[in-house]
């Protein structure tokens, strides 16, 4: 394994030429972007410009045909990583939430770090129940998903995934799948925790969200970064045609 | 006429254009069994009963044997019959679902396994033993089998019955292992990724996360198979275990292989079997109904 040193002051995820296709369709040709600990970044675009697939590499949920993704040093295009022990740095969420539907919102909480790090039933109970709370969703310790709305299913999914302490998470169209309402008390959520320092990517279509939030925006189209730069500069100067076509008709 | 409307009547108009036909189709359904006997109603039990009682003193005109005599002579045998036969039927039963159950959940694990030697391995089992007649295999099974086993020293005879069990286990689990795969395949596959992403093994995920939300969606079709293969346990009676069946002809022998006793006889084993398996059928469909409304 190419693990090297790693501190810091070096980007958390290094993501450099990276290229994945399937068959014949090349969805990534060639993305490279740095991402510093405790940045929040955003990835826009439209559909299938392959923004969803390039954060699904970062945890090898989707395997890359050439390039290379580092996290905290560690080669993800790798045929010797060890997946486990990536993902445990790494959180993910979906936009279909996927809780497990045979638990209870605490119980899905607590199942990764009992079963996976093997840390004291006691202790992660504790940290379950604070995390619940953290996620404004006291009380629903014992509800099973079906009886929770998408929003708060998706709280839970987003406490589920911090219970694994990971060093990064990652947030796929996350509210994608919610009715309009819901949609804020997800994203004041995400805006916690993006205070708190956590290291975030997301994938969305918020532009709102993604201008208040991001510390780096990236516009992708057709397998490739057109633009980015910080909210403002981005937002507000969009160079590119395809970003200004694209920002034209979503704000 | 605008679009929808003829999209609407598109159904129910009669058209020489075969691609514009409505096609039926009727969905896969794992419960076909259960769907039929249950959709019998009770009555019919009864009706049966009234047919086997009444059929000697219908046949009588020939033979010698009154209904009454016919009666005292079942009446006498019952007892045997239900206790030392169906009794059997019932323990090949459990035996049979028990072997075919572990057997059948292993193999549908195997069928959705990664190693792909494991995989094909799996499949090859399932569709010999799903597209075998049940007779062959008993065939085989109780000829090739051998009478005793030695483990450690000691030798164990094995019963007849116990190789019927063995040869009816086999197409049993072929079918199990079928309803696995099709359960697993059935789960999201954003159940797969967020466990994935949560750091669980692939082990993990498959017993901790994706079987226990599969056991409610396999029950139904696994008791259809229990009532199938029920049904098909008087088959062993060819190979000589003495079970309802077997038993029921020995008796008739003993009586004097009078014709007339066949109707009352077998029919009684028929009454059996539909008394035990519609109880089946029923809360197979009820709990198929129930778990459909909930997921």
């Amino acid at each position: 394994m190419t693990n090297t040193q790693w501190d810091e002051g070096q980007p958390i995820v290094s993501i450099k030429n990276v290229r994945k296709s399937f068959g014949d369709l090349e969805v990534l040709k060639g993305v490279s972007f740095d991402v510093q600990k405790g940045e929040v970044i955003c990835i826009i675009g439209p559909s299938g410009s392959g923004k969803s697939t390039l954060i699904r590499c970062i945890n090898a949920l989707a395997d890359i045909q050439g390039g290379s993704i580092q996290v905290e040093g560690q080669e993800v295009h790798d045929d010797d990583l060890d997946k486990l022990e990536l993902r445990k740095k790494v959180g993910m969420v979906f936009q279909q939430y996927n809780l497990f539907p045979h638990k209870t919102a605490l119980q899905n909480i607590m199942m990764a770090p009992i079963k996976v790090l093997k840390q004291p039933k006691a202790e992660v109970e504790k940290r379950a129940l604070a995390l619940l709370k953290k996620v404004r969703m006291e009380g629903k310790e014992n509800s099973y998903p079906g009886e929770l709305s998408g929003g708060q299913q998706q709280r839970v999914a987003i406490a589920r995934s911090l219970a694994m302490q990971p060093d990064v998470m990652l947030f796929d169209e996350v509210t994608a799948a919610l009715d309009p309402e819901t949609v804020k008390e997800v994203l004041v959520t995400i805006k916690d925790l993006a205070a708190d320092g956590m290291t975030c990517i997301l994938v969305t279509h918020e532009m709102g969200f993604a201008r208040e939030v991001a510390d780096h925006i990236y516009f992708t189209d057709n397998g490739v970064i057109v633009e980015h730069g910080p909210p403002t500069t981005f937002f507000d100067h969009a160079q590119d045609e395809r970003t200004k076509a694209f920002l034209g008709q979503i704000l | 006429m605008s679009v929808l409307q003829k999209h609407g009547s598109l159904v129910s108009q009669k058209t020489d254009l075969p691609v514009l036909k409505a096609v039926k189709t009727r969905p896969m359904d794992d419960l076909g069994l259960s769907r039929w006997i249950s959709r019998m109603p009770l009555w019919v039990i009864f009706a049966f009963s009234a047919v086997i009682l009444l059929w000697p003193g219908l046949a009588s005109a020939q033979t010698a044997y009154s209904l009454e005599k016919v009666w005292g002579i079942l009446l006498k045998w019952m007892p045997l019959l239900v206790f030392k036969g169906f009794v059997l039927n019932i323990v090949i039963s459990f035996f049979t679902m028990l072997i075919g159950t572990v057997a059948g959940v292993f193999l549908g694990l195997g069928q959705v396994s990664q190693v792909y030697p494991v995989r094909i391995m799996s499949w090859i089992i399932v569709q010999v033993f799903r597209n075998s007649p049940w007779l062959v295999l008993l065939f085989i099974v109780m000829l090739s089998f051998p009478f005793e086993i030695s483990f450690g020293g000691t030798h164990f005879t094995v019963p007849g019955w116990f190789k019927a069990v063995i040869g009816l286990a086999l197409p049993v689990m072929a079918n199990i292992a079928e309803i696995v795969r099709g359960a697993i395949r059935s789960v999201p596959t954003g159940q797969w990724e967020a466990a994935e992403s949560l750091a669980f093994s692939r082990s993990q995920i498959m017993w901790q996360i994706i079987l226990p939300q599969c056991i409610k969606r396999m029950i139904p079709p696994w008791m259809n198979w229990y009532a199938i293969m029920t049904m098909a346990t008087p088959l062993v009676s060819l190979l000589g275990v003495s079970e309802l069946v077997t038993l029921s002809r020995q008796a008739m022998e003993a009586e004097g292989n009078n014709p007339s006793l066949l109707v009352p006889f077998y029919g009684f084993a028929l009454v059996i079997f539909f008394a035990y398996c519609y109880p089946i059928a029923r809360l197979t469909l009820l709990l198929e109904k129930r778990f459909t409304i909930k997921l």
